[in-house]
């Protein structure tokens, strides 16, 4: 009990003080400012006018993160015909939105600047780096897949058929390449700059840059600049983004802002029900001492007073009886005298009769 | 469930056996497969769809239903409601079983089950609701367990230790109902990172406080439905005290129950009121809201109120049954029926016959041990030697 409490303890110590004091390479919790974003890191701009659905980025994925091969090659572009998603061997997919003109868009994690999936891991194998990449940690992952529950943008996959190690898997925006300085693979091999990388600042600048420059050709807004707090992949769009299949309600609210109301119920909770219930249990008890209290009371009284009455009773006999013996006594001495009386006048006749 | 003579002349092959017998042996082989081929082979769970039946039957309904435990605890010990005593172990023993259930269901549903105390003993991801459901249920397990010992030391004679524990009983209850607050709520709270995946009508910022409030009308027709099934199969293992104070306990949980029904009535209201959601109770998935509420809140918090008035045991019982399937709904809704309502159709989720195998299976595993511990310890009888009119021996 003892080691358990303890640690319960400095577990809710760090529930509290963790999220608060925002140490760097955590995911961010329930903090109650704004979060920028890591200063310089690095973001992906798609500009989906300029993709033509040429899944050289897909290869490129494969190839840079040494993923299985898929069963059609990369340059059958007849998958496009089917609407696909993220999986478990395929970080990336171009789908094919229809429309008169077709139009492309390129689907990955979006690196969020305050993760779902990060702020719902419970062992903090999802961390958002100061880089900008959402990286994952498999040595640490249990595979509850709150994550994929948590991530608006439904990025996060899972080996469902792995049965000893399975893990969680997504784009991981080429974190060790951009270590090394370089470009994350698919932004390498982009063939049209669809996609360019740079630092997040800069996308956004030259973003709004490009909506100003070709009002007629954008609609104006950067898709991942306040979705979900923002994120480090950001969207251009001649269409709206509801037509190209991204969902527009995502709000703007972060995901720690999300729970940070049911966490901050944490403290006060363990702060005040032990000292609500031990309240009602000492009401609880004073009550029944009470009432025992007054029931010993008025067993007490009732047995003074039945005491009392039997006392008066007693009393009052007595002096009855008193009463009679006295009038008893009163009686006989009468009538002795009486019969005294009637003697005397012939003392010695008495005498003489015995 | 035929339990008729002594075991000396006991039958094993009645129905009750051999029907657990099967559901036992299919849930080995399902077992097997899950853990030698994967969450995959078992399931019908994909990528956008992480959490099946597993979760939300086995843990979040588990942990629901389990919630006897601290209610009953807590009425008796805390609040002071000495009639309810005879009511406090079986409740114990429900809610303890409940949550090894759902820890041995978690190690299905998680890819490594062997990492499950990672989170609270190697790297916590303290802003992590799940986490808080970790330690919580963790902590609590630890708690129910302390809590159910001395019914096994007094079945195995151990005197002293059991007067240890029973000197602890005030501060594990009320340590029982901390932890059972948080993680209650925090189950709900779960679903609060996912305002775009979660309907509407169900997405609420009360959801810690919905499932927290149920969670206590749950544990008490739990109680009910409970003492209402042992009642009828295990009659024989109950003493006269048991027997006398039974109707009393579910006439007082029943009353109690109307009113925290109509409470969270009350706060369900307030909810579609502060979001706005009155057109969208017109809508399909308003009616199915509908249905859940007034067919399962409200109409079972109606039948336990006459139940009551009229002091009629027929209507609290079909009441808390009602009310016990009404949770189950409730939160198959939360995790699973109105969770990715905006998938089209061929992307949702629908159990595997494996999956609710696998369920059945857990469950059916509870009963048996339910049914192997009221059978031998004093759980819904005073052992003879801590019988409370012995003056010595302090009841627990």
């Amino acid at each position: 009990m003892g080691i358990s409490r303890r640690k319960f303890i400095g577990c809710l110590g760090a529930l509290a003080l963790g999220p608060a004091m925002g140490i760097p390479g955590t995911a961010r919790g329930a903090a109650n400012k704004e979060f920028a974003g890591w200063p310089g890191s690095q973001s992906v701009l798609h500009d989906i006018t300029k993709c033509i659905g040429c899944r050289k980025c897909e290869s490129a994925c494969h190839r840079v993160n040494q993923l299985p091969d898929p069963e059609t090659s990369f340059e059958d572009l007849k998958v496009l015909d089917q609407k696909r998603r993220t999986d478990a061997d395929v970080f990336t997919v171009v789908n094919r939105v229809d429309n008169t003109s077709p139009v492309f868009v390129k689907t990955q994690c979006n690196h969020c600047l305050e993760p779902a999936c990060a702020s719902a891991c419970f062992v903090k194998a999802l961390k958002k780096t100061p880089e900008g990449a959402v990286v994952y940690h498999e040595k640490l992952c249990v595979g509850c897949r709150y994550c994929m529950v948590a991530c608006p943008f439904n990025i996060p996959a899972y080996e469902y058929h792995k049965a000893l190690a399975p893990r969680v898997t997504k784009c991981t925006m080429c974190h060790p390449r951009i270590l090394e300085g370089k470009r994350p693979g698919c932004v390498a091999d982009c063939p049209t700059g669809a996609l360019i990388s740079g630092t997040r600042d800069e996308l956004l600048a030259h973003a709004w840059d490009r909506i100003r420059t070709y009002p007629e050709r954008y609609v104006s807004h950067v898709y991942g600049e306040h979705e979900m707090g923002g994120t480090s992949w950001l969207y251009l769009s001649g269409l709206p983004f509801g037509q190209v299949g991204m969902r527009e309600d995502l709000g703007t609210k972060s995901a720690p802002e999300l729970t940070a109301g049911p966490l901050s119920a944490v403290p006060i909770v363990v702060g005040l029900w032990p000292v609500l219930l031990t309240g009602v249990y000492a009401i609880s008890k004073r009550k029944e001492k009470i009432a025992e209290q007054e029931k010993q009371a008025a067993v007490a009284e009732a047995v003074d007073q039945s005491k009392k009455e039997a006392q008066a009773r007693m009393e009052t006999l007595r002096k009855k009886w008193d009463q009679e013996k006295q009038s008893a006594i009163n009686f006989e001495v009468k009538k002795a005298l009486e019969e005294a009386a009637a003697k005397d006048p012939e003392p010695g006749q008495s005498k003489e009769d015995e | 469930m035929t339990d008729n003579g002594t075991h000396a002349d006991r039958k094993w092959w009645t129905p009750f056996n051999v029907i657990v017998g099967i559901i036992l042996a299919t849930g080995a082989v399902l077992t097997v497969m899950r853990f030698t081929q994967g969450i995959g082979a078992v399931t019908n769970l994909d990528n956008n769809n992480a959490w099946g039946l597993w979760i939300g039957f086995d843990l979040l309904c588990g942990v629901a239903l389990a919630a006897g435990g601290y209610v009953t605890s807590a009425a008796c010990y805390i609040f002071g409601l000495k009639r309810y005593h005879s009511a406090v172990r079986p409740a114990i023993l429900t809610a303890f079983l409940g949550y090894a259930l759902v820890v041995l269901a978690l190690h299905y549903d998680v890819g490594r089950p062997w990492r499950l105390p990672y989170p609270i003993f190697v790297s916590q991801g303290t802003s992590s609701l799940l986490f808080e459901v970790g330690l919580c249920v963790f902590l609590y397990l630890t708690v129910l367990f302390i809590e159910f010992t001395p019914a096994a030391f007094e079945w195995l004679g151990l005197k002293k230790i059991r007067a240890l524990v029973v000197k602890l009983t005030l501060i594990l209850t009320i340590f029982g109902v901390v932890l059972s607050t948080l993680h209650q709520s925090s189950l709900g709270a779960l679903f609060m990172i996912a305002p775009s995946k979660l309907h509407p009508l169900w997405y609420s910022g009360y959801l810690p406080v919905y499932f927290f409030i149920s969670s206590m009308f749950a544990g008490m027709s739990m109680v009910i439905f409970e003492s209402t099934l042992a009642h009828r199969y295990l009659s024989r293992h109950m003493d006269d005290t048991h027997h006398r104070e039974a109707p009393g306990v579910a006439l007082g949980f029943a009353k109690a129950a109307a009113f925290v029904m109509a409470g969270y009535l009350g706060i369900k209201l307030i909810g579609i009121a502060i979001d706005d959601h009155w057109r969208l109770l017109a809508t399909g998935w308003g009616m199915w809201y509908l249905v859940e509420v007034i067919g399962f809140v409200a109409f079972p918090a109606l039948l336990f109120a006459m139940g009551v008035r009229e002091k009629n045991l027929k209507f609290v019982r079909w009441a808390a049954a009602w009310t016990v399937l009404g949770i189950v709904l409730n939160r198959l809704n939360i995790s699973v029926i109105a969770f990715n309502y905006h998938l089209p159709s061929h992307e949702r989720y629908v159990p595997s016959l494996m999956e609710i195998g696998t369920s059945v299976f857990i469950v059916t595993l509870g009963i048996v041990i339910y049914r192997f511990i009221t059978t031998r310890m004093p759980i819904l009888h005073e052992h003879p030697d801590y019988s409370a009119h012995s003056p010595e021996q302090k009841r627990i």
